[in-house]
């Protein structure tokens, strides 16, 4: 049977590779510096030279956009990856074993999400301080049990299957059945969750970046940026709206990009 | 086009998220004052919201509240037996007539009679004399109670209160208008403050609000207006969405962007802040120890471009810890010993011992804007004369405990104003061993010459010492010394009577 993919794979796939190959552009080059303060060009409107405008210092928004998506897709990255690892292992060697230890880390895991993610986020920070390593690590040990919950819950579902009993009969080891048999077929509810939890993470980071104990000026980051934005709103109304627009499509590409990926058939 | 569509929606969406922002905290009961003067009647406002940016969760014990943002709020409730006007002179308050002899030594004040306390008691001589016992024993305002205990007798004639000095001391003014009058046998100035000015406390919600109300039995004349609640909005953006919506009647402290944004039709007032806005470098941290190094952070510093950017040119250039209004000692030329030169500033990193340019972390309390904002434009300019300053915004609790209280800090853009009308309140602080010394400054010739003033005899030569003080810092570059903030005040358009003074005081009793 052949692999039918949602359009929606594709025009969130096309949305988030055009972000992102921007923002990678943005690493390396960007049309201005992205500090460069300039008092005779404040506040300025779109233009030929500034194609977003300036902001209050005279800094070239488009620049600074650049560099603060760049910023938040790093740390979302960097989040889902600690996330989803532990969340792997985690959950692997709790649905696939079972028992008493899986009792314990799926309750550690509940009361975890029991706290909204934002609230605890925002308790870790004040205590340990801000800066892009803290907050990676803050959101990156949240976003730990939303995975680990999935992974649980394929497992435990798959280790039942006829395909893990013949290979268990056949002596493969354990570690082997689970990460080279059982995680390939997890990958269906894997994949959204990850591109779900990109969103989220891009997410919790501007809303703390917003509150301002997140990134530290100068270096920008999506959220800061609206955050400074809305006091210029309504004497330079093209900075919260270049700034949110960008949040905007990079959050619908993701979004598309998983309700695709989870629509899709997968079956083989 | 289903693309489009959405990107609309959540513009709109976040639209309507940062107004709730704003809303969360307002209370509905503005609503109606805002109905009555937009139809342009010439209502009188007898009930007025102000923003601030701070919560008051100090103690309101007037001898034990540090806060500037306290005392701003307090001065409307505690008066001494003489209080500072707005043209920074002092007039008679719960004291109803003062002489001071020829000779400078001896202060006599006349109780007045009907002075009455909030909480319904009469002010009488003994209460006069207990807040000064209660002061000179717990103040935390040292200058204070070393001048109170530098008077050499103290006599009481029927209801006159005669001061009698050993030496001259043209601070002590200051001093008595800073020791409130209390009544004496309350327990609970801390929390349910009682004083005898023209308000009265009401009430207090940690987060919320601040409440004063009028002292109908003021024994001066009444206030117009009849109850002024003081909204806390610790995130200036929300304080400024609120001001624009009309949720506030009077917001001070604003900056020039925020004015530019101002787009409900209050009027605008300027002034200055009497703060003496600065990099404050802690000389703990080893490379601020060194001067050269500090004289190099000054010589990179664009002061003039750095008020171009965050405050479109407005405020007023310093050059030590004095602002303009203290026009007695300012010195404008002191603000110019430093012109911006990143070559120099790079020579004497090198000189030195610093060739590669340094690295340090600039605290800075994120309710403050203008602050956040100094601090981003400076490190941009440090940047320029290979200095990395890393900025970190902490809350101004944190503010108070790690770099006022401990120290734990390597550089902080903050300002400073005077607790007293008095040169010695901005430059106590930088004797080595004074509690308040928060960048640990230490300099036996400063020390010295500060000495010198407080025992000099006749006004011009302590004038002419103060006056060295301060070049002596500005030599030494104790600090890089910014500016004095443009203040920018949004008021009511139906208020009228707003007053700036030469200190951090919010005077309520003038507006109508």
């Amino acid at each position: 049977m052949k692999r039918t993919k949602h359009p929606f794979v594709w025009v969130g796939g096309a949305l988030s590779g055009v972000v992102t190959a921007l923002i990678l552009l943005g690493f390396v080059w960007t049309p201005y510096s992205t500090t460069m303060m300039d008092a005779a060009a404040k506040r300025q409107p779109p233009s030929a030279a500034h194609w977003l405008g300036t902001d209050q210092f005279g800094r070239d928004l488009f620049s600074r956009i650049l560099e603060g998506a760049g910023t938040s897709l790093l740390i979302a990255l960097c989040v889902v990856l600690i996330g989803s690892v532990f969340g792997i292992l985690i959950g692997s060697f709790c649905g696939y074993y079972g028992g008493i230890p899986d009792l314990i880390l799926t309750r550690i895991c509940d009361s975890i999400t029991a706290f909204p993610a934002i609230l605890l986020a925002l308790v870790i920070i004040s205590v340990v301080g801000g800066g892009t390593y803290n907050i990676i690590l803050a959101l990156g040990v949240l976003f730990i049990p939303s995975f680990a919950r999935v992974v649980r819950g394929e497992f435990a579902r798959c280790r039942h299957l006829n395909y893990v009993k013949s290979a268990k009969l056949m002596g493969v080891g354990d570690l082997r059945l689970m990460f080279l048999h059982i995680l390939p077929n997890t990958l269906p509810v894997l994949l959204p969750a990850v591109s779900i939890g990109l969103n989220n993470a891009m997410l919790s980071e501007a809303s703390m970046s917003f509150l301002g104990i997140g990134i530290q000026p100068p270096q920008a980051s999506l959220g800061s940026m609206l955050s400074e934005s809305q006091t210029y709103l309504n004497s330079a109304p093209w900075y919260a709206l270049s700034v949110g627009g960008t949040i905007v499509l990079m959050m619908l590409g993701f979004s598309l990009l998983a309700e695709g990926l989870q629509q899709t058939d997968w079956r083989r | 086009m289903k693309r489009i569509l959405a990107v609309f929606l959540a513009v709109a969406m976040l639209a309507c998220s940062l107004s709730a922002c704003g809303g969360a905290t307002t209370k509905p009961s503005t609503s109606s004052d805002e109905t009555s003067s937009s139809d342009g009647a010439a209502t009188t406002k007898k009930e007025i919201s102000v923003g601030i940016a701070q919560d008051l969760d100090d103690s309101l014990d007037p001898f034990q509240s540090s806060d500037a943002g306290t005392r701003e709020v307090m001065f409307n409730v505690f008066e001494g037996l003489v209080k500072p006007d707005a043209t920074g002179n002092f007039v008679e308050a719960v004291a109803s007539s003062v002489e001071v002899s020829e000779d400078g030594r001896s202060y006599a004040f006349t109780l007045r009679d009907g002075v009455v306390f909030h909480n319904g008691k009469p002010c009488t001589m003994d209460d006069v004399l207990y807040s000064f016992d209660t002061c000179a024993a717990t103040s935390v305002y040292k200058h204070v109670v070393e001048a109170l205990s530098a008077v050499q007798e103290r006599t009481v004639e029927g209801n006159t209160l005669t001061f009698h000095l050993g030496e001259p001391n043209s601070d002590f003014m200051s001093v008595i208008a800073s020791v409130f009058i209390l009544p004496k046998d309350y327990a609970e100035q801390a929390t349910a403050p009682v004083g005898t000015g023209p308000f009265r406390f009401v009430s207090r919600s940690v987060q919320q609000n601040f409440v004063l109300e009028r002292n109908d039995d003021y024994y001066g004349a009444i206030p117009a207006l009849e109850r002024v609640t003081f909204q806390i909005y610790e995130d200036s953006n929300a304080l400024f969405t609120a001001l624009n919506s009309g949720a506030l009647d009077l917001v001070s402290h604003l900056t020039a962007d925020q004015i530019n944004n101002l787009s409900n039709g209050y009027q605008v007032l300027e002034g200055t802040m009497n703060l003496v806005q600065g990099i404050y470098l802690n000389e703990a941290f080893a490379p601020f120890a060194n001067e050269k190094v500090r004289q190099a952070l000054c010589y990179a510093v664009d002061k003039d471009a750095m008020m171009e950017l965050t405050a479109d040119g407005h405020g007023a250039k310093l050059g030590s810890s004095m602002y303009p209004s203290f026009s007695k000692y300012f010195e404008p030329e002191l603000a110019e010993a430093y012109p911006h030169d990143v070559e120099r500033a790079k020579a004497l990193l090198t000189e030195a011992g610093y060739p590669d340019g340094l690295s340090f972390t600039i605290k800075v309390p994120s309710n403050y804007q203008p602050h956040v904002d100094t601090a981003v434009v400076l490190a941009e300019q440090l940047a320029a004369a290979g200095i990395n300053a890393k900025i970190e915004q902490i809350d101004w609790n944190t503010w108070l405990t790690d770099v006022y209280a401990n120290r734990s800090f390597e550089a902080t853009v903050v300002g400073f104003d005077a607790s007293i009308l008095s040169p010695t309140a901005l430059l106590s602080r930088w004797v080595s061993d004074s509690s308040k010394n928060l960048i640990n400054y230490n300099n036996p010739e400063y020390d010295q010459t500060y000495a010198a003033a407080q025992n000099a005899g006749d006004d011009a030569e302590r004038t002419e010492l103060y006056r060295r003080c301060l070049r002596i810092l500005s030599d030494t570059a104790a600090n890089v010394y910014l500016q004095d903030l443009a203040d920018f005040v949004a008021i009511h358009p139906a208020l009228e009577g707003y007053q700036f003074y030469p200190m951090y005081v919010m005077d309520l009793s003038t507006l109508h």
